[in-house]
């Protein structure tokens, strides 16, 4: 039992190390910021994901002791992860859009496509505020 | 009475989620511990109940289970896609694209579970949302076809988003 543990408990750590890794070449070599956003989103998910299963299974095995903590970092990493992204993404297409940023990648400029509806993207154009988020009273 | 009740607990499900990740935190089961985490689950939702208009319904059930399993498995699968890419692709030869999702959910809720998966799954990021909520701008790194890879976010994600948010 103990044997088998172990191989899981390597494989995974080695799984997770190599994505780590993997995701940190990602955001050296890839040419605009769009393209490095890919690589470390996804570092933390089956990067730090292997990591900490590997952690969840070690622990019990062989110290005896319980942990709900791997299970809490995992569940905080995939709600905080997503949202770095998006304000990154969001940070650049304003910069970019309002031409604040010398030096233009990702075409965003040019390339970027229509929403195909009326309203533009949201960070070109503010949502009408008191409809969605203001509170019950005031709808 | 009820509206006491109501607004004592503006958000159940996230009360009783409260309590539990405090259990986790204290990593121990102990009578005060359990009064506290009671304490915690039914002050928070009420303190910041004003972020939280409208009271958002889930369907937990095998629906939920089968689309969490189906992110799961495709981070896995698309990381090793994208550990190929990054390690034998040549920056030039990438097909990045935006795309372009009509979107046919509803909430904000919903909208931000389907944008956190598009950005956890390799390949994808969610960059924007049209101002009116209806469409959402999509960054993917390497498409073929991105018509196809639109239909297919709708169909994957999207459609069972929409049968687990009623």
């Amino acid at each position: 039992m103990k044997t088998f543990a172990e191989i899981v408990v390597s494989v995974l750590i080695v799984v997770g190390a190599s994505a780590a890794l993997v995701g940190s070449w990602a955001l050296a070599r890839f040419p605009s910021l769009m393209t490095r956003l890919h690589g470390p989103s996804k570092a933390t998910t089956l990067g730090v994901g292997g990591c900490l299963l590997a952690s969840a299974i070690y622990f019990p095995v062989f110290g005896g002791r319980y942990s709900a903590h791997e299970l809490l970092i995992t569940l905080f990493l995939f709600l905080t992860a997503p949202v770095s992204a998006h304000m990154i993404a969001k940070t650049h297409l304003h910069c970019q859009g309002r031409r604040l940023d010398p030096n233009p990648a990702d075409g965003v400029q040019e390339v970027i496509p229509p929403t195909g509806r009326e309203a533009d993207w949201a960070t070109f154009q503010a949502p009408e505020k008191k409809a969605q988020f203001g509170p019950p009273s005031s709808r | 009475m009820r509206r006491l009740v109501r607004w004592l607990f503006p958000h159940p499900a996230l009360a009783v989620m409260l309590a539990v990740i405090w259990l986790f935190l204290r990593n121990e089961i102990t009578p005060g511990g359990v009064v506290f985490a009671l304490l915690v689950g039914v002050t928070v939702p009420v303190l910041t109940r004003r972020f939280w208009p409208e009271r958002t319904r889930i369907r937990i059930g095998l629906r939920l289970v089968a689309f969490l399993a189906v992110v799961v498995w495709d981070i896995v699968i698309a990381n090793f896609e994208m550990a190929w890419l990054v390690m034998f692709r040549r920056s030039r030869d990438l097909r990045s694209h935006w795309l372009v999702v009509p979107l046919d959910l509803e909430g904000a809720d919903a909208i931000a579970m389907l944008t956190a998966t598009l950005c956890l799954a390799p390949g994808t990021v969610a960059s924007d949302l049209s101002a009116d909520g209806r469409a959402l701008l999509v960054h993917a790194i390497d498409v073929a076809d991105p018509e196809a890879e639109v239909a297919r976010i709708k169909a994957r994600y999207e459609a069972p988003l929409r049968r687990i948010f009623a």
